[in-house]
C-alpha cells in the first residue's frame, strides 16, 4: 500500500544526505521524494510516497526517520484529509500533422502546451499522478522524446498546518 | 575571549568533563595538536585511529561517560570507520574529531580529502561538518548533548583545517536549541499499569535484559524486580552483569551460544518481558518462533526498536530510570507474593532444565592444550568476578560470556553488535585508562588480537597494567567451528599456524609475556600474571583447536534447537 508522509526537517545542509541515507540503508521502498522551501525559512519540507505492506513496517519507517537530528516532525497525511499533486513536463513530437490533434487531447487533459518549435512541443501538466499516467500513456502515441516530474507533493485541507498537528 | 578555533575546541571539552582524548596526528590537525599542548589537555597516541576510536569506546563503556578521539582529514578518518560502526551498534557515547580540508579545496579529491560525513551517514546518531568558525562551538555542544542523551551513540564532527587557525571569540553556549532532538524521558504511565496487569497472570514470565540496563544505570531496579516477582532473568550479551551470576533466577546468556535453560525458556515462556534489548537476530534464532506463544512486553528508550524485529504486544517506551522504578513501585503495591507464588511450577521446569543440561558443555578433546572453559573459571576464580572482562572476536568471546562470573553491570565490554574483531585489546586499554584502580582482563584470539596488536605498543609505553589472556588455537575458532560443523570441515583458510610467536612479539613491543601450555601450569600462571607482575602482560595460553562453543542454535533454526555437545 501507498502512503503519503509529510517530514518537516531543519533546513541544514545535510539533511538529504541524512535522508536519503537512511532510506537506502533500511531498504525501504521509495515511489517519490520531493524537498522544497516553506513558509518558515529555518525548515524544509519533505514529502515521501513510500510503499509498505503493513501498519508496522508504515511506523518502523516513520519512528527511524524521526530518529534523524534534523527531523523535526512527521505527519501521515495519508490519514488526513488531503490534496496531492505532481507537475510534469513533457515533451513530445508535433508536426503540422498531428499538432491539432495533440491540441484536443491536451485540452481533454487540461494540460498546457509550453513551448512550441517546428518539431517538438512541450506540455505542462499538473495533477494526481495517476492522471499524469494516463496522459503520459496517451502521448506515446505522438511520440514521447522526454518526460520530466517532480514527484509527488501534498497538503493537508483542514485549517492546520502540518507543523501544528 | 580571543582564541583559535582549535583552542576552542579544547577549551569545550573541557567544559564537557572530557579528561582524556585518543588520537592520531596528522596534516590537517596540527593547530589542533599545538592546541592540546597549549591548554595541557592529557592524550594518548594509540599506534593506528581504530585503535584510538575502540579505545574511546573502552573508556566510555567503563566511565560511562562520552568517549572522545581525534583522526586526521582522509585515512585517518577512514580508519575510524569500524570503531565508529562499532560505537552505533553498542549504543556507545563517543565524539569523534575529525580534521578536514581547508574549505576552498573541499569537493577537489584534494589530497588526504575523504567525505568522512557521508561515509559515516549511517553509522552514527549524527554527524557535522564545520566549514565556520561561527559554529563550532554551538556544534560541539550539540554533538555532546546528541551523543550522551537518549539511547546514546557516536557523533562525528568534520572540521575544516581553516576553522582551526580562525580566531574566535569563544562563547560555550548555555543552551541547545534543536527542534527535531528531544531524548524522551518519561512515557505513558497506562503503559506501565497494563503491564503489571499481565504480569500479575504470568505463569511461565521470562524476563531478558540487555545492554539498556546498563546504560541506564538500572541494574539495581532490575534485580530488585526479579526479587520481588521471582521471575527468571535471561541476558544477551550486552546484559551480562546486569544480575549477577549466581543469583538463583540467573538463567544466563540467551540465543546462539545461549545456556540450555534460557533457550528453553524463551521457547516455552507464556509472558516475555524485553528490558533495553533490540531483540538481535542471534538472540531470537528463527525470529517466527521466538517466544511465540508468549505475550511480549517491550521496555525500551528508543520506540524505532519497538517492532522492529519481533512483534509485540506491549510497548513502554521510556527511559529505563524512569520506567523501572515506576513498575517496581506499582507491584509492590499490588501484592507481590502472588507473583511467586504463580511462577512456582514454572521455577520446578527451569531448574529441571538446569540440571538436564548445564554448563560446562565442552567435552574433552583429543588435541593438545587446556580447556578453555577451565581457563575463563579460573581466571573467575581468582577475581571473583571483580575485574572488567574485555573480549574480542570469536570463541573465546563467547567462551568468556558462558563462564566468567558476574557480579557487576558494566564489567563485560565486548563487540556485541558489530561483531568486529580487533575490537579487544585497543577497547581493553581504552577501558584501563579510564578505570586504572580496576583490574581490567582482556580475553583474546589469536586472531583477533593481530588485527590491532600495534596496540601492544601504547600499553607497554604507557605502563599500562592490562592483562591479556590469548586463548590459542593457532586457528580463526569460530569460523573453523562452522567449517566443522556446516561446511563438511573443510579448513578453507582458517588457520593461523605459522612462525609468529605471540610471546615474542609482546616482548618486542614491551610488553611482559609467558605462555602456559600445561594445565598443571595454569593457575599459578594466572596468578602471576595477575597478581605478582604489576605492569601489563600478556599470556600465550595452547587450547586445543577442536573445541566448539556449546550449545548452540545453528543459524535460522529455533531456539530450542541447539546443538548440545558430543564429539563432532
Ligand atoms: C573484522 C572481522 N573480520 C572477520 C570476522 C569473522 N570472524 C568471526 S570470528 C573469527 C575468528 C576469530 O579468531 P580468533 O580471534 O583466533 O578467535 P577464536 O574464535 O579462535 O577464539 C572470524 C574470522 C570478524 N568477526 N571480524
Amino acid at each position: 500500500m501507498n502512503r503519503t508522509l509529510a517530514v518537516l526537517t531543519e533546513n541544514k545542509p545535510g539533511v538529504l544526505t541524512h535522508i536519503a541515507g537512511l532510506i537506502s540503508r533500511r531498504s525501504f521502498n521509495i515511489e517519490s521524494i520531493a524537498a522544497s522551501y516553506t513558509e518558515e525559512p529555518d525548515m524544509t519540507r519533505i514529502t515521501i510516497d513510500v510503499t509498505v505492506e503493513d501498519d508496522v513496517q508504515l511506523e518502523q519507517i516513520i519512528n527511524q526517520l524521526s530518529k534523524l537530528i534534523y527531523v523535526i516532525k512527521i505527519v501521515n497525511l495519508t490519514d488526513e484529509d488531503s490534496i496531492t499533486r505532481e507537475l510534469a513536463l513533457i515533451k513530445v513530437v508535433a508536426d503540422k500533422h498531428n499538432r491539432s490533434e495533440l491540441r484536443n487531447v491536451v485540452e481533454i487533459f487540461r494540460a498546457k502546451i509550453i513551448d512550441v518549435n517546428r518539431e517538438t512541443v512541450v506540455i505542462e501538466l499538473t495533477g494526481h499522478e495517476r492522471k499524469i499516467d494516463a496522459f503520459c500513456e496517451v502521448l506515446r502515441d505522438f511520440g514521447i522524446i522526454e518526460i520530466v516530474r517532480t514527484g509527488k507533493i501534498a497538503l493537508s485541507r483542514g485549517p492546520l498546518a502540518a507543523k501544528d498537528m | 575571549m580571543k582564541m583559535l578555533g582549535s583552542e576552542a575546541i579544547i577549551e569545550c571539552l573541557k567544559r564537557e568533563g572530557v579528561d582524556l582524548i585518543f588520537g592520531y596526528p596528522g596534516g590537517a590537525v596540527l593547530t589542533l595538536y599545538d592546541a592540546i599542548h597549549k591548554l595541557q589537555l592529557p592524550h594518548i597516541l594509540t599506534r593506528h585511529e581504530q585503535g584510538a576510536v575502540h579505545a574511546a569506546d573502552g573508556y566510555a563503556r567503563a566511565t560511562g561517560k562520552t568517549g572522545v578521539c581525534f583522526a586526521t582529514s582522509g585515512p585517518g578518518g577512514t580508519n575510524l570507520v569500524t570503531g565508529i560502526a562499532n560505537a552505533y551498534m553498542d549504543s556507545v557515547p563517543i565524539v569523534a574529531i575529525t580534521g578536514q580540508v581547508s574549505v576552498d579545496l573541499i569537493g577537489k579529491d584534494s589530497f588526504q580529502e575523504a567525505d568522512i560525513c557521508g561515509i559515516t551517514t549511517p553509522i552514527t546518531k549524527h554527524n557535522y561538518l564545520v566549514k565556520k568558525p561561527e559554529e563550532l562551538t554551538r556544534v560541539l555542544k550539540e554533538a555532546f548533548y546528541i551523543a550522551s542523551t537518549g539511547r546514546p551513540g557516536p557523533v562525528v564532527v568534520d572540521v575544516s583545517k581553516d576553522v582551526f587557525n580562525a580566531v574566535i571569540d569563544f562563547e560555550y553556549p548555555e543552551e541547545i536549541s534543536l527542534r527535531g532532538y528531544s531524548p524522551v524521558f518519561a512515557g505513558e504511565e497506562e503503559s506501565i499499569d497494563q503491564l503489571v496487569e499481565v504480569m500479575k497472570k504470568a505463569k511461565k514470565p521470562l524476563i531478558f535484559v540487555g545492554g539498556g540496563v546498563v546504560l541506564s544505570d538500572t541494574s539495581n531496579e532490575l534485580r530488585k524486580l526479579t526479587e520481588l516477582t521471582g521471575f527468571p532473568v535471561t541476558t544477551s550479551i550486552m546484559g551480562l552483569g546486569t544480575i549477577p551470576s549466581d543469583d538463583p533466577n540467573c538463567l544466563g546468556m540467551l540465543g546462539m551460544h545461549g545456556t540450555y535453560v534460557a533457550n528453553m525458556g524463551a521457547v516455552d515462556c507464556d509472558f516475555l518481558l524485553g528490558i533495553g534489548v533490540r531483540f538481535d537476530d542471534r538472540v531470537t534464532g528463527l525470529v517466527k518462533k521466538f517466544a511465540s506463544n508468549a505475550y511480549i512486553a517491550h521496555m525500551d528508550i528508543d520506540k524505532a526498536e519497538v517492532n522492529k524485529n519481533v512483534l509485540v504486544d506491549l510497548k513502554v517506551v521510556g527511559d529505563l530510570k524512569w520506567s523501572l522504578p515506576l513498575l517496581l513501585d506499582k507491584i509492590e503495591k499490588s501484592n507481590p507474593e502472588k507473583y511467586r507464588e504463580n511462577v512456582k511450577e514454572w521455577m520446578t521446569q527451569i531448574k529441571e532444565w538446569q540440571q538436564e543440561v548445564p554448563l560446562p558443555q565442552t567435552y574433552p578433546t583429543t588435541d593438545e592444550g587446556i580447556l578453555p572453559e577451565k581457563i575463563i573459571t579460573e581466571v573467575s576464580n581468582i577475581t571473583g568476578g571483580d575485574a572488567t572482562l574485555v573480549t574480542d572476536v570469536g570463541q573465546h568471546q563467547m567462551w568468556a560470556a558462558q563462564y566468567s562470573k558476574f557480579i557487576k553491570p558494566r564489567s563485560f565490554f565486548t563487540s556485541g553488535g558489530l561483531g568486529a574483531m580487533g575490537y579487544g585489546l585497543p577497547a581493553a586499554m581504552g577501558a584501563k585508562f579510564g578505570i586504572p584502580q580496576e583490574q581490567v582482563i582482556l580475553f583474546t584470539g589469536d586472531g583477533s588480537i593481530m588485527m590491532n596488536c600495534q596496540e601492544l605498543s601504547t600499553i607497554a609505553d604507557n605502563d599500562l597494567p592490562l592483562k591479556i589472556i590469548v586463548l590459542n588455537n593457532e586457528v580463526l575458532g569460530m569460523v573453523h567451528q562452522w567449517q566443522r560443523m556446516f561446511y563438511g570441515g573443510r579448513y578453507i583458510h582458517s588457520t593461523t599456524k605459522g612462525k609468529t610467536d605471540l610471546v615474542k612479539l609482546a616482548e618486542a613491543m614491551g610488553v611482559t609475556a609467558f605462555r602456559i601450555e600445561k594445565e598443571e601450569e595454569l593457575v599459578a600462571g594466572l596468578r602471576k600474571a595477575l597478581i605478582e607482575i604489576k605492569g601489563p602482560v600478556l599470556v600465550d595460553i595452547v587450547i586445543p583447536q577442536t573445541a566448539n562453543v556449546l550449545p548452540m542454535v545453528p543459524p535460522g533454526s529455533r531456539l530450542d534447537q541447539m546443538i548440545l555437545g558430543g564429539k563432532d
